[in-house]
């Protein structure tokens, strides 16, 4: 799939984006528009669901180096973020401990960059008080963009680094937000491309291999870059490069990316001297 | 690349790769000996030995051979469970360069018979299990499958195959005893078959053990 095409369709069938890609994910796996329907508006159901029961909590995580971000910023607010910008961060550190404690999570596109879809859809319906149909139809564009990355450069961090889970994540979470604040489809293709720029080059190097640090933080904080992005976005600004090659931009990074920085813990601040000395102290209880 | 595969599924974290992939593997073994063993050893390999409790890949084996779904919120409690349920259970590592870094192998022991199951996460939640019991074979747990030990004489195979109403997808063989003129069949299905079909299978006398695994994912 293409963004391209999915332009071309919108202008040709005159029907929304959403029904678009899913007539288009018909022709390209024969998935029933409305069978794939039903399965996104669980998947929805879900996350909405664990955003609701986990929000703001503590959590024990499995090295227990992460576990009380969302709680601590749930109960200390400076006034730097907007309410809707709040709600968000707060769901993406919530969901990403959750996910950490062996909670229940919808991979989104992955299980380590499971916060930030959540973020943007949870804060819609929180602070904006958004219907569940309207969030669905935005959740259909979240799942284009994310298909549209995975079929042409990837959405594995052991393959392009965390570029490809955070920032395709970003990438959804910033257009299906676009698209239910009623932005066309240029909108959703600049937030999209504005979030994967923003993001590109980021490597993957969790510290000792584990979905902790900087996993959880990084959630956090790329969730503001989608609600920056769709901001943008929204107020006409174009991407000057159009999202395809902005695609294909980011797998060539993946690519130059040496091994060392794409998921083994051998790069980035997985090596660094205070990394390693938590490894030292923990990695007794831990293999 | 299907939208399903980029949203979803719900799972437990924290990684598809060695949490989920590793509750399908030890929910395979479950369905396969249809419940939990006395004894079960698992054995991890190249980064499923090295990071195992930091993500959680043990709880997730144990809670898979407990029978627990992708979504069982047990499974980070399922070391407990298995304990309150007497299920004898270790863990031991073992080191092998030429198969996938993230394998188990599982050997349990349920009503004296010892099952050996070979199976590697290959990423994003997806398994394969290579090995049955000394066959070898590649199944991805999303079709169902049936492991048979029959006697290795003319025309078993045959006999066998005739029973099935359902289109075969693959077929793994091998001959176990020559002395003891056993043999076995891994027969993987399009689909289900109907319960009948399976009792005439197991009732025939070229069939010594017979294993239903229906599609565990």
């Amino acid at each position: 799939m293409l963004f391209k095409d999915l332009k071309n369709l919108v202008k040709e069938t005159h029907l929304p984006l959403h029904e678009v890609i899913l007539s288009y994910e018909m022709l390209e796996s024969a998935e029933d528009p409305e069978t794939l329907k039903n399965s996104l508006s669980s998947l929805l159901r879900a996350i909405l669901e664990i955003s609701e029961r986990v929000y703001g909590k503590t959590f024990k995580t499995l090295t227990g180096l992460t576990g009380n971000n969302a709680s601590k910023l749930s109960k200390n607010d400076h006034g730097l973020l907007s309410e809707f910008m709040r709600c968000a961060v707060i769901t993406a550190l919530s969901m990403s401990e959750n996910n950490a404690s062996m909670g229940k999570i919808v991979a989104c596109p992955t299980a380590g960059a499971c916060g930030i879809v959540p973020g943007v859809f949870y804060a819609l319906k929180k602070i904006k008080g958004f219907d569940f149909d309207t969030l669905l139809k935005g959740f259909i564009v979240s799942g284009g963009i994310g298909e549209i990355i995975a079929s042409k450069a990837t959405i594995s961090g052991a393959v392009g680094g965390c570029q490809a889970e955070i920032g395709t994540a970003a990438a959804m979470a910033s257009a299906g937000l676009t698209y239910c604040l009623g932005g066309n489809i240029e909108a959703v293709e600049a937030a999209a491309s504005i979030s994967l720029k923003s993001l590109m080059g980021l490597v993957c190097d969790p510290v000792g291999g584990f979905v902790e640090v900087p996993c959880v933080k990084r959630n956090g904080t790329a969730v503001t870059v989608a609600i920056t992005s769709s901001e943008i976005a929204l107020s006409g600004i174009k991407s000057v490069i159009p999202f395809d090659e902005v695609v294909d931009a980011m797998k060539k990074v993946g690519k130059s990316l040496p091994e060392t920085l794409k998921e083994t813990a051998l790069g980035g601040v997985a090596v660094t001297p205070t990394a390693k000395k938590i490894l030292k102290r923990i990695l007794g209880k831990l293999t | 690349m299907a939208m399903l595969d980029v949203v979803g599924p719900v799972m437990i974290g924290p990684s598809s790769s060695h949490t989920l992939g590793a509750v399908r593997i030890g929910r395979f073994v479950n369905e396969l000996i249809d419940g939990i063993p006395d004894i079960v050893t698992f054995y991890l390999c190249g980064s499923f030995a090295t990071t195992y409790k930091g993500h959680g890949t043990d709880r997730a084996l144990v809670g898979g051979i407990l029978g627990m779904k992708d979504d069982d919120e047990n499974i980070r409690n399922s070391i407990r469970i298995a304990e309150s349920l007497g299920l004898d259970f270790k863990f031991d590592i073992f080191e092998n360069d030429e198969i996938h870094p993230n394998t188990v192998r599982i050997e349990c022991q349920k009503n004296g018979i010892i099952h050996d199951i070979w199976g590697s996460s290959i990423g994003g939640g997806a398994i394969e299990i290579f090995k049955i019991n000394g066959v070898e074979c590649s199944l991805d747990g999303k079709t169902p499958v049936i492991f048979i030990v029959n006697r290795d004489i003319p025309g078993a195979l045959s006999r066998i195959l005739s029973k099935l109403d359902i289109n075969v997808a693959n077929l793994y063989l091998k001959r176990l005893n020559k002395l003891k003129l056993t043999a076995a069949a891994i027969i993987e299905l399009d689909k289900s078959p109907e319960n009948r079909i399976l009792k005439e299978l197991g009732d025939l006398d070229v069939v010594l053990e017979m294993y239903y695994i229906p599609q565990i994912f």
